[in-house]
């Protein structure tokens, strides 16, 4: 459990982590607990750390809707913390959600025998099985995005890696009875808009993704009940496939028999056809040009530094951090201290489930005095690599850029 | 728009308190954007969006907050509040 009074000290000098972790490297960086330099610098005054209620401090965005990433030390360790996990909605109507009332309606137009479920029925009537699952946020790194874009800025922490315990999606559906024409499972949950002529946020996934077993109605993270923020009491998990599926709050399941052409499918979240690897293809939403974005790209982080950060000559030092990717597994992550002159690969972490993340970490030996910069490029098992140069789309999906961190060593 | 303050802190819960803090900058066309901008979302939305943003990046915002959005802006107030935030928070 990460301790809050360091962190606090820690985030108020400005102090960022170094080999030893983050109370003991009292100097200036470039890059700090707010996120990476980089950033707008509009989005870097405009972000503090904030409580919401029940939560650590985290960095708020956006207070409403509230829009929170997590700092970078928490990101450091196996499973993200419940009370650190980021937080993101669309729309301001938050619900305040009582369990004993609530209830999940499955059904529509493709479905034989529509029905409801209380939160006691999903957790008695269904097989409980839990999955190590990343969820990220399409939007992770768009920050970062040169030039910069319009929408959330998210740095690096909408994302966290969790465990999720609930039902499978695909018995539910299996009580209701798919039909044969059922192609898309549509979700929508309990929050809303303000005003009613604002398109009220609800996903579709396609029906073979919806009855995939890992795909699950969860109802407990970390072993504990989801936190109000994390979409209380139940949400969808969507494993490999960034958040924007993670339906939070959930009240509705529909099987549809026409692809669902509400704005938060048909023209948000969208990504070019032809510029990122796909595997998974969401057929019955695609156009020409575009498709929604589905899977999540491969990706790493490094969790235990930031640029700008010093660490002490004639120390050993390590560079680590996570690794992911839609669900393939990571094959390798290589790491340079020379600007990408040299590779070596890092030692990877236990695997922890085919959608979590991985872990891994490289020993510098004792660097000499100067200045380094650190490179961490992650491969998958269906050789997708990291990017060196940013895939740019408008919506600043998918930033998977190899990061370079200005280490200095004195 | 006391009532619709009213409102929002009905619906908003505790976040309108911590909005506060948000200032503004100063400039024609403000009380405009402090008045429509904060019907749906906190004004911090728009400094975070700042300063890469140039005229036209602010129109297709704008725009997009009531033609996607439903946002009610009678049509005549779009260019002050574009010409605020292209001045205030737009690319110099």
């Amino acid at each position: 459990m990460f301790n809050r009074r360091e962190f606090l000290k820690a985030s108020a000098s400005g102090v960022v982590l170094g080999a030893s972790g983050p109370a003991s490297a009292p100097l200036w960086a470039a890059d700090s607990l707010l996120g990476p330099a980089s950033l707008p610098s509009g989005a870097l005054d405009s972000s503090w750390l904030d409580a919401l209620p029940g939560k650590q401090p985290l960095i708020k965005k956006t207070f409403r809707p509230p829009n929170y990433e997590t700092p970078l030390p928490y990101l450091d360790q196996a499973f993200t913390q419940n009370d650190a996990f980021f937080v993101r909605y669309h729309l301001a109507g938050i619900p305040q959600v009582d369990a004993a009332s609530w209830k999940l309606s499955v059904g529509g137009e493709a479905a034989d025998k529509p029905f409801t479920l209380t939160l006691e029925q999903l957790k008695r009537d269904y097989e409980p099985v839990e999955i190590a699952a990343l969820c990220i946020c399409s939007g992770n790194r768009r920050g970062l995005s040169e030039p910069h874009v319009p929408g959330v800025q998210w740095g690096y922490g909408a994302m966290g890696n969790a465990k999720w315990k609930g039902a499978r999606l695909k018995d539910v559906l299996a009580r209701a009875g798919v039909k044969k024409e059922a192609v898309e499972v549509v979700f929508d949950g309990a929050d809303g808009p303000v005003l009613e002529k604002t398109p009220d946020f609800v996903k579709s996934i396609p029906l073979w993704k919806a009855q995939e077993e890992n795909t699950i109605l969860a109802y407990a993270m970390n072993g504990e009940p989801l936190p109000h923020w994390n979409g209380f009491p139940v949400r969808a998990v969507v494993p490999g496939w960034t958040a924007t599926y993670w339906m939070k709050h959930l009240t509705s399941i529909q099987v549809v028999n026409q692809p669902f052409k509400g704005f938060w499918m048909a023209s948000a979240y969208r990504i070019p056809k032809g510029k990122f690897p796909i595997v998974d293809r969401f057929l019955s939403q695609e156009t020409e040009i575009n498709t929604p974005i589905t899977e999540m790209v491969v990706s790493s982080l490094i969790t235990n530094l930031q640029d700008g950060a010093v660490l002490p000559a004639g120390k050993p030092a390590v560079v680590r951090g996570v690794a992911w990717d839609g669900g393939y597994g990571i094959a390798d992550v290589q790491v340079s201290i020379d600007g990408g002159q040299n590779w070596r690969p890092a030692e990877l972490g236990p695997q922890l489930g085919r959608y979590a993340w991985r872990q891994w970490s490289y020993a510098v030996g004792s660097p000499q005095p100067g200045s380094y910069t650190v490179m961490a490029k992650a491969t998958n098992r269906v050789g997708a690599s990291q990017t060196f140069e940013l895939v740019f789309n408008p919506a600043g999906y998918h930033n998977n850029v190899v990061q370079r961190l200005s280490i200095k060593v004195a | 728009m006391r009532r619709l303050l009213c409102a929002l802190l009905l619906a908003g819960g505790p976040a309108l308190a911590d909005e506060a803090q948000i200032q503004l900058k100063d400039g024609p066309g403000a009380p405009l954007v402090e008045a429509y901008c904060v019907m749906c979302h906190s004004l911090d939305y728009i400094p975070m969006n700042s300063v890469f943003l140039d005229r036209k990046g602010w129109e297709a915002s704008v725009n997009k907050m009531v033609k996607v959005m439903g946002a009610p802006i009678p049509s005549q107030d779009i260019p002050a509040i574009v010409d605020y935030l292209a001045l205030q928070y737009g690319k110099p």
